[in-house]
Order: structure tokens, then C-alpha cells, then sequence
């Protein structure tokens, strides 16, 4: 692990809504193939770091660097190259409705990456295919179910190659059935050794597969470790109360 | 019979040449109106601060105005300032600016209701603003605008037939002409009522058959 690359690198990360700071500081890094879970309770600023990472929402201070390079965010150009390296995975899935799941994945291929429309296709129906929709792909996103819509959306995520993937509590709005079609998805991922950051309550998913969990309360990152120790023995008080809580909630198992 | 006659051959062909005059002038003003309210109204949402100022302003000047006068500006005002429109060109302008103010608003509406996690969706991807409206908002947007836009269309061919008070004579202009010379007020105003009804059942058919050729699944409930 020690001699892998760090691929992002998140330093200070504030964000303030008003005279509330709800981001406080926020320091991350991540090295190749790892993946980071972020834990904690609603509203404690997952999404808004997540966010943060790829600038969809414009923090008030910090830095980040991707494979090194620092982003400077103000400059259009770079902000979107950088952004076709990070992939991101929302809670509502954020599917365009107007376009079949095939054109979900294929759109961004053609108009952002410019890619022929032959090849942006014969590649989403392959990323299609990966998370097992290769039947669907002449479907609109009204005629999805959840879990649906949300492989598609990650593999629309994964057909631009990115470096780093954020998923932001990718399993939340599905109906518990639903639920293990997505994290299978999501363990393939890991398997092949996707670069990560995953919001989650899925505290067993968790706690098996990342190699480390991240807390975060009020905005603060109140402390990282492997999950074990975060879930069985935390340093933090409030970590140890918000665990137990959880993994009474969501089970140790998925 | 000899009033049958007379409309056939006097009346008929007036009308008709009116008739041609107006679809002139409501197609053109039709096209721009839309196409220029469909970019004040993505102004509206997605511009900067100061183009979002400017698009409103537009739009309460173009709205507030009464039609006529606004008319009255682009062909007696304007030769003021050394610019000459014939009754044709500004007609179609005073159409287009007019209608393009009340398009913007069912446009705008129809681009808020466009959920605001496709915008993020888009961002995420690499998409540019302009990008993520013309290929993602845009499309879903318009669907849900038809029905109103299609409903300003309706209303642009009703008062096309202001044109006649900038000595644009179109259908309204014609019959005016000829029932003065006649006297045959109820009739000629008859016939031009039923070609008025025939234009917008048309447009509305036209319309009908556009909305019906973009419905997805998932945007059923726009159908008007
Ligand atoms: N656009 C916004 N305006 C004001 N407050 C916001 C906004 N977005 C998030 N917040 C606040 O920021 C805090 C963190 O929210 P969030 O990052 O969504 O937390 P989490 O994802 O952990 O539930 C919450 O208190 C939330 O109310
Ligand atoms: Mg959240």
C-alpha cells in the first residue's frame, strides 16, 4: 500500500452556507486502487465534500491535486478536464430523462470527449453490459427501476475513464432489494481497482470493504482508521456512539 | 346568386391575396418569436447576474407595451433615427420581439421544472453550461414549454392582423377594404372570421402532431 501512488489529494476543504460553516478543514488523500467511506450522521457534510471534490459546489477555501497537478477551478477549461476524471455517483442517480439508458452513457462520450458516435456507442453498450443492463438499453429512465438507474449512471460514469470515482450515498434512495445489485457493481469496482470515495450507511458494506472509513460530524473530519478499529475500538467518543448506532440500524452483514 | 358571384370572384381573391400576406407575416414571427424566447428564457435561469437583469427587463418592455404601439415605434419611430423597415419587416419584427417575451416565460417555467440534479448529473461529466443547456435542460425543457408556446403561436395569428394598422394589408387589411367598398361588413367579416378559425385549427393539428412526435416515456403528462 505505502509505495502506491497518491492519486487525489484534498487539503483544508472549507465550505460556509450563510454564517454556517458546514465543511471545517476537510484534509483527505487517496492512493491508487484505494477506497475511502465517509460515515457519519445526516447532514454532517458528506455530499458537501463529495461536492467539494469536483467543485459542484465552490468551496471557500482548499486545494486539491489529482494525479499531482493542482486544480485551479477557476479556470473553465481545466475545471472541466478534471472533471471527466472524476466520476460521481449520486443518491438520486441523476439520470437525464429525455435520453435512453444508452445515451445516458453515450452523450458525454460524443459531446464532451468528442469521441466518433459509432465509438462512444460501442463503448456504452460494453460499459452497459459490465453492470449487467445490456437488456435495457433502449430503455428511458421512467421505465428503470432504481437500482437500474443507478448502474446506468455509474456506468455512464465509468465509459469516461475516470481516475477517481465519488459515490455519494449511491444506495440510499433504493428500496432495500434493490440495494445488492448496486453494491455488487460496486465490489466489482473495487475489484478491479477503481480508485474511490463512497458516502454510505451501508455500515457492513463498509466496514468489509474499504480500507479506510472516514467520520465526519458538524463538518469536521472527527477521525480516520481502518474498520475495525473505527467500528470495534474508535479513539473518538462520538465515533465509537455513531458506529454502534449504525450497525445496530443497517446490521453488520449486506 | 349574384351575391354568391361576387364573392367568388371579388372577394375571394382579395382575401386571398390577404390571406398570403399574413402567412408571411405569422411564420416568420412564429420561428424568430420562438427561437429568441427560448434564449431570453434560458438567460433568465441560467444567465449572470446583469443578463439576468437584461433578459428581464426585456421582457417587461415587450410584454408591458401595448402591441400597437410597440408597432407604431418600429415603422414611424425608427425612420427618426435614420432606419427604414417596410410594413413587412417591421410587422414581423414587433411579432417576434412581442411573442418572444411571452414565450421566454413558459420557457423559463419549463426550465425550472427540469430537476436540478440533471444539471449536476451534467457538470459532473465534463459538460460546459452552454453544453448542459443545449444537450441536457434544453430538450426536456422545450417538451414541457410546448404547450404554452403553442399557445402564444395561437395568439400570434389572431393579432397578425395588427399588421393593417402599419399599412401592412394582410387578411384583416384586405377585408377591411373591400367591406368599406361594398358595404357587405357582415358577410366579408364572416368569411374572414372562418379563414382566422381554419388558421389556428391548422397551427393547433401542426402542433399536436410536434408534441406527439417528441413525447418520451416519463414526459407523458405534457401532452396537452
Ligand atoms: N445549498 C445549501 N444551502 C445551505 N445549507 C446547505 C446547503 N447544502 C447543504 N447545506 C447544509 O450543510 C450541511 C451538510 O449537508 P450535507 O453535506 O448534505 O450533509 P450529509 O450529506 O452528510 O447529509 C447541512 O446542515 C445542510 O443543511
Ligand atoms: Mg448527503
Amino acid at each position: 500500500m505505502a509505495h502506491r501512488k497518491t492519486i487525489l489529494r484534498i487539503e483544508d476543504m472549507t465550505k460556509r452556507y450563510g454564517s454556517k460553516t458546514v465543511l471545517k478543514n476537510a484534509s483527505l488523500s487517496l492512493k491508487e486502487g484505494e477506497l475511502k467511506i465517509l460515515i457519519g450522521p445526516s447532514g454532517g457534510g458528506k455530499s458537501t465534500l463529495l461536492q467539494c471534490v469536483n467543485f459542484l459546489v465552490k468551496p471557500d477555501k482548499g486545494r486539491i491535486w489529482l494525479d499531482g497537478e493542482e486544480i485551479i477551478h477557476s479556470r473553465k477549461k481545466e475545471l472541466y478536464a478534471y472533471r471527466q476524471k472524476v466520476g460521481m455517483i449520486f443518491q438520486d442517480f441523476n439520470l437525464f430523462d429525455h435520453l435512453t439508458a444508452l445515451q445516458n452513457v453515450q452523450i458525454a462520450l460524443v459531446k464532451v470527449k468528442k469521441k466518433t458516435k459509432e465509438q462512444a456507442r460501442t463503448r456504452a453498450i460494453n460499459e452497459l453490459e459490465r453492470v449487467g443492463l445490456g437488456d435495457h438499453i433502449k430503455k428511458y429512465p421512467a421505465q428503470l427501476s432504481g437500482g437500474q438507474k443507478q448502474r446506468v449512471s455509474i456506468a455512464r460514469a465509468l465509459a469516461m475513464d475516470p481516475k477517481v470515482m465519488l459515490l455519494d450515498e449511491p444506495t440510499s434512495a433504493l428500496d432495500p432489494e434493490l440495494i445488492s445489485e448496486v453494491l455488487d457493481v460496486i465490489i466489482n469496482l473495487r475489484l478491479h481497482g477503481m480508485t474511490m470515495i463512497m458516502s454510505t450507511h451501508q455500515i457492513g458494506f463498509a466496514s468489509e470493504l474499504a480500507d479506510e472509513l472516514v467520520f465526519l460530524e458538524d463538518g469536521n473530519i472527527l477521525e480516520t482508521g481502518p474498520p475495525k478499529k473505527m467500528l470495534s475500538d474508535a479513539d473518538c467518543e462520538r465515533t465509537r456512539e455513531f458506529c454502534s448506532k449504525i450497525t445496530e440500524l443497517y446490521g453488520n452483514s449486506f | 346568386m349574384e351575391e354568391l358571384l361576387f364573392i367568388r370572384f371579388e372577394v375571394l381573391p382579395a382575401l386571398l391575396k390577404g390571406l398570403v400576406v399574413s402567412i408571411k407575416l405569422i411564420v416568420p414571427s412564429a420561428f424568430f418569436g420562438l427561437f429568441i424566447g427560448i434564449i431570453i428564457g434560458a438567460l433568465r435561469v441560467y444567465g449572470s447576474t446583469i443578463l439576468k437583469k437584461a433578459a428581464d427587463t426585456y421582457v417587461l418592455i415587450f410584454r408591458g407595451f401595448p402591441l400597437v404601439v410597440q408597432l407604431f415605434i418600429w415603422y414611424f419611430g425608427l425612420p427618426h433615427i435614420g432606419i427604414y423597415l417596410s410594413p413587412m419587416v417591421a410587422s414581423i419584427v414587433g411579432f417576434s420581439l412581442c411573442s418572444s417575451a411571452y414565450h421566454s416565460e413558459y420557457v423559463r417555467g419549463a426550465f425550472l421544472s427540469v430537476k436540478t440534479g440533471q444539471t449536476m448529473g451534467a457538470k459532473a461529466l465534463g459538460f460546459s453550461k452552454l453544453q448542459m443547456i443545449r444537450f441536457i435542460t434544453l430538450p426536456q425543457a422545450f417538451r414541457r414549454a410546448l404547450p404554452g408556446c403553442g399557445n402564444e403561436i395561437i395568439y400570434l395569428i389572431k393579432y397578425s392582423s395588427l399588421a393593417y394598422m402599419i399599412t401592412c394589408i394582410e387578411l384583416t387589411g384586405q377585408g377591411k377594404i373591400i367591406a368599406s367598398e361594398t358595404f357587405k361588413y357582415t358577410e366579408i367579416f364572416m368569411i374572414i372570421g372562418a379563414i382566422y378559425l381554419l388558421l389556428t385549427t391548422i397551427a393547433s393539428w401542426i402542433l399536436h402532431r410536434v408534441e406527439n412526435s417528441l413525447l418520451l416515456p416519463g414526459f407523458e403528462h405534457y401532452k396537452a
